[in-house]
């Protein structure tokens, strides 16, 4: 249950934003979680409502954006399917993970007086 | 401020941050990382489930770097951090093995994450060590989404854990330098296991499968796992320059 301390390091970046913007509450946060990143989804919204109690984020909603694993050649670019080994059936060279490895911060909608 | 009518409205920013939510953790894995290469100490996070066989191998290792299986004494320091959720037992057979090691203990939490790792550092002589072992808790999922600022991720598969093991963590595979596939003396008892089909799940989550078949009891395949070993790059870096231009630190 990583989740919990993602969650813990998400509202503590969003409590310095908001302080050095002088923001009085935050309205909503924006998240993009990948597939292949090891955070599940459901597990975080949930630490998100345990932990955003009494933080500057107490009332801002959690947006989540899931982001699909994609491979892809690093040569010629073609995708590589799922549940097949990870190499370029043309050119024989190892994918490369082209997204779904994200745990990001996007963005951070505040209500500054 | 409301501009049209003066109501006295606040107003709503959104702001752009597009960045890790776990940067904070990532620059401190930097940070252990720079103190590793500046000593030319090579770190390697070990990682797999609870009694994959992670203790097992690093006391097989330290027996064998120490000359005390029929082989030369290759006069190698190694060390080891053990995360444990309550016990030192995994730090108690490390040193009985040789190994100057240290536990970690996280409480309830699941994974190591780089601070822990630099506190662990603190009165621990890792700077005299060629490998810093960093055994993480027994855990296939979180330990891999935190960088500890190790130089190579090693994962431990035992024999008995089921062939699509690394389908089911495709997370903690696809961020494996290398998989040990431990305990295989164990495999005239299971039939059903082939090396084989554990190889080519592997090669369907991890893009440059690296795998080595290993039993820390028989002692089979661990000269390979050496000699992996020591093809890691442990070449001490101007102490001085390089940590002055990484940072500015102190420690206590």
């Amino acid at each position: 249950m990583h989740e919990y301390s993602i969650v813990e390091s998400l509202l503590a970046r969003v409590d310095a934003e908001a302080r050095a913007r002088g923001a009085t509450a935050v309205h909503r946060l924006s998240v993009r979680i990948g597939e292949l990143s090891g955070v599940e989804i459901g597990l975080l919204a949930t630490a998100y409502e345990t932990f955003r109690a009494r933080t500057i984020c107490e009332g801002a909603e959690l947006s989540i954006e899931a982001v699909p694993a994609a491979w892809a050649c690093p040569d010629c670019g073609e995708a590589i399917a799922r549940g097949v080994a990870l190499r370029c059936p043309r050119c024989g060279v190892p994918a490369t993970l082209t997204g779904g490895d994200e745990i990001l911060l996007d963005r951070i909608e505040m209500e500054v007086p | 401020m409301c501009d049209t009518c003066g109501c006295g409205d606040p107003e709503i920013v959104s702001v752009d941050v597009h960045d890790k939510i776990l940067a904070g953790n990532d620059r401190t894995a930097g940070h252990n990382r720079e103190h590793f290469r500046e000593r030319g100490v090579a770190a390697v996070n070990l990682m797999g489930s609870p009694g994959a066989g992670k203790t097992a191998v690093l006391e097989a290792t330290a027996r064998i770097l120490a000359g005390r299986e029929g082989r030369p004494h290759t006069g190698l320091r190694i060390g080891a951090l053990a995360g444990d959720l309550a016990t030192d037992n995994d730090a108690d057979r490390l040193r009985a093995a040789g190994i100057v090691s240290k536990s970690i203990t996280t409480g309830s939490a699941c994974h190591l994450d780089a601070a822990m790792v630099h506190r662990g550092l603190h009165d621990f002589p890792w700077r005299e060590l060629d490998y810093l072992f960093i055994e993480n808790v027994g855990n296939l999922v979180c330990p891999a989404v935190y960088d500890l600022g190790q130089d190579v991720n090693v994962v431990a598969l035992a024999v008995t854990e089921g062939e699509d093991k690394p389908l089911k963590y495709p997370v903690m595979f696809r961020k494996a330098d290398l998989v040990l596939i431990t305990k295989i003396d164990l495999l005239p008892a299971l039939p059903d296991i082939r090396i084989e089909t554990i190889a080519s799940a592997l090669a369907r989550v991890m893009p440059k499968p690296a795998y080595l078949p290993v039993s820390a009891r028989t002692g089979a395949g661990m000269d390979r796992w050496i000699e992996w070993l020591t093809r890691l790059p442990r070449v001490a870096r101007d102490p001085a320059a390089a940590h002055a231009a990484a940072h500015h630190h102190h420690h206590a």
